[in-house]
């Protein structure tokens, strides 16, 4: 069966730079997808050769199985809300709204309903013959998604689109486009350099670091059970160590011997061993597999950080009860949540 | 605040150099010397510019309105050749040329030659035995006699005020935000559309200050039509520049002068009113677009 939309082995230089090198994703209908990564990895330019807007240097591209390179951006069935959100200063926040459907030559009578229903639909109602310059950040934003929405598109394309906003604003407009799409059934390709964001929106999350991607995944998968270091260390906290696999099941890290649940690594082949700070538990001192001393404590709402200096390295612990500074713990870690991977030339972007 | 010290400056000259010179020619304008050698206040010499020549001339027939009128349809006609060249070329130049403009550099070349000798230069082009009518001949064509033709003075007055239209728009379009015109054809425009639904409405600032900045030039130029059009073709600038520089009746000059000057404040009041945009109605928030 074809995919919705297809990426084959997608590169895309700039003069001599590799911006992007064989991209490989699909994409099914009414899916929520999330491009994330660093600033600089090359969500963007995925998004703009989705849109229309760069031609990949090779590679393919496939709507339903089709080529849809040689599609101008006018042609493609794609709306896009712009990083910096790109409404028409020139027009009112009707106007704006309106601009695809002109373009359609719908009649005036469903225009103005549409536009109305699209204001409700993102809280805007009442606001049509306001002007761009006059909205906050926040209000210029739902014009925007309200502006791609109106036009009915089989995928919106949201290029950090939330970017710009405060905190709560944020965490607001999260819920807001989740039910939208939710509602109307659109494919959503998101991108964002937030994990809690890709991680509480997404159906499905792309990790992409320096041009490639790292691990495609639910977020729960993407969480619990990260390809490698990059993707580890990108989402969420986690205590990142070079380790020995010595046998299945058996690997050492932190000059201790620990047992695992992954196999299928060479004898003695260096790996790198990713724990989740909430994942080590502190035990009384005798019972630990590493015996260390708080250094430092901080209090993050639910759960306190410490940092337990054990076998010379610094643990990034979570726990709900507090060991003051200088106490003498000890550590253990269950065996199903000690993530042992490949080795990967850890890549900076 | 130190900053303020700086400013007067700037302010000395703006008085010296253009309100100064204003309120002078509005003073000779309105006054006269009476039989005494006393100064007195008089309107005669603004409405010298208005009366007929005999009883029952109709208006726009006196002489000094049939020569103002040539004036604006001149300055008009000389506008609208300029936007005609002038937006497509700062379109262009803003297209490939961006911020490392050499086209631009080569633009601005004739304009560092004085604009006499420019203006001589076309005399020479024009003239009956000229460039112009060489390179006719040459492609077999019959010569044409254009020059000291209202056809030279406006050929003349575009190619000397092209630049001053194709600057401010070259400006607004170069510095247009790219992704605003990706968003339309993400809309569903094509490239007419694109062109017509948002850059066009969005470099009226641009157009507007090519509008003045050519119109105004041409309305009040006396050089080119003296030369180009061999002094028969009178414009209201040759007028004025006849009462000071011939005739010695500065108020008369300076009357017709302010008549210009009321007329020309008249015609870009006209212009900001078309240009009247609803901006910033009902909020706050200016400079807050992100
Ligand atoms: N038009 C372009 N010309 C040259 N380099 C570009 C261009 N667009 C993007 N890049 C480069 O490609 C890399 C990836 O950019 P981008 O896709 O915008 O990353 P992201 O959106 O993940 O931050 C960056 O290093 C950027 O400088
Ligand atoms: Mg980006």
């Amino acid at each position: 069966m074809n995919h919705f939309i297809d990426l084959v082995g997608v590169t895309k230089t700039f003069g001599r730079k590799t911006v992007l090198s064989n991209i490989n994703l699909y994409i099914d209908r009414n899916e929520f997808v999330t491009l994330l990564g660093p600033s600089g990895c090359g969500k963007t330019t995925t998004l703009r050769i989705i849109g229309g807007f760069e031609k990949p240097t090779a590679g393919a591209l496939l709507f339903n199985g089709e080529d849809a390179i040689s599609l101008p951006p006018n042609k493609r069935k794609v709306n896009t809300v712009f990083q910096k959100y790109a409404l028409f200063p020139n027009m009112n926040v009707f106007d704006n709204i309106a601009f695809g459907l002109r373009l359609k030559k719908t009649d005036a009578k469903t225009i103005a309903e549409k536009v109305d229903a699209m204001l409700a639909l993102v809280n805007l109602a009442g606001f049509q013959k306001r002007t761009i310059q006059s909205l906050s950040g926040g209000q210029q934003q739902r014009v925007a998604i309200a502006r791609a929405v109106v036009n009915d598109p089989e995928v919106l394309l949201l290029d950090e689109p939330l970017g710009a906003l405060d905190l709560k604003l944020r965490l607001e407009m999260q819920v807001e486009l989740k039910n939208i799409q939710k509602e109307l059934g659109i494919t959503f390709v998101y991108v964002t350099h937030d994990q809690g964001e890709a991680l509480s929106m997404s159906d499905t999350v792309v990790v992409m670091d320096a041009g490639q991607i790292q691990q495609i995944g639910k977020p729960e998968d993407i969480y619990n059970e990260p390809k490698n270091a990059f993707v580890a260390k990108f989402i969420g906290e986690s205590n990142i160590l070079e380790g020995i696999m010595h046998s299945d099941y058996h690997v050492e890290f932190a000059q201790v011997g620990f047992a695992c649940i992954d196999k299928g690594f060479g004898p003695g082949e260096a790996v790198d061993v990713v724990v989740r700070p909430e994942d080590v538990a502190i035990t009384p001192l005798e019972e630990g597999t590493l015996r260390g001393k708080v250094r430092h404590i901080t209090f993050k709402g639910v759960h306190y950080e410490m940092r337990v200096e054990a076998n010379g390295f610094a643990w990034k612990v979570h726990n709900t009860v507090q060991f003051p500074v200088g106490t003498e713990v000890g550590l253990s870690i269950a065996p199903h949540l000690i993530h042992v991977m490949k080795k990967s030339g850890e890549p900076g972007c | 605040m130190l900053k303020r010290i700086f400013v007067y400056p700037y302010i000395l000259w703006m008085f010296l150099f253009i309100a100064a010179p204003l309120l002078i020619v509005l003073w000779f304008a309105i006054t006269d010397t009476g039989a005494d050698g006393q100064t007195v206040f008089t309107f005669y010499h603004v409405a010298r510019f208005f009366r007929p020549a005999f009883a029952g001339e109709p208006f726009f027939q006196r002489l000094y309105i049939v020569v103002l009128t040539r004036s604006i349809w001149i300055a008009v006609l000389t506008t609208m050749v300029c936007f005609v060249l002038g937006y497509p070329l700062a379109y262009a130049l803003a297209k490939f040329f961006g911020h490392r403009s050499i086209l631009l550099f080569l633009f601005l070349v004739p304009l560092w030659m004085n604009f006499l000798l420019r203006t001589y230069a076309w005399m020479t082009i024009l003239e009956q035995n000229g460039v112009l009518n060489a390179l006719l001949s040459l492609v077999g064509l019959p010569t044409i006699d254009i020059l000291f033709t209202d056809t030279a003075v406006v050929l003349g007055m575009v190619y000397n005020f092209l630049p001053f239209m194709v600057f401010p728009i070259y400006s607004v379009l170069k510095d247009m935000d790219n992704s605003v015109i990706e968003a339309a054809q993400d809309l569903g425009a094509n490239r007419v559309q694109v062109f017509f639904r948002v850059v066009l409405p969005m470099s009226v600032p641009g157009i507007i200050s090519g509008l003045t900045m050519v119109f105004m030039p041409s309305v009040t130029s006396f050089i080119i039509p003296n030369l180009l059009g061999g002094g028969q073709f009178i414009l209201v600038g040759n007028l004025i520049e006849q009462q000071f520089m011939r005739v010695g009746d500065w108020h008369f000059g300076s009357a017709m002068s302010a008549i210009l000057i009321a007329l020309i404040l008249l015609m870009m009041g006209f212009i900001k009113l078309i240009d009247r945009q609803p901006r910033n109605k009902d909020g706050p928030a200016e400079g807050v677009l992100y």
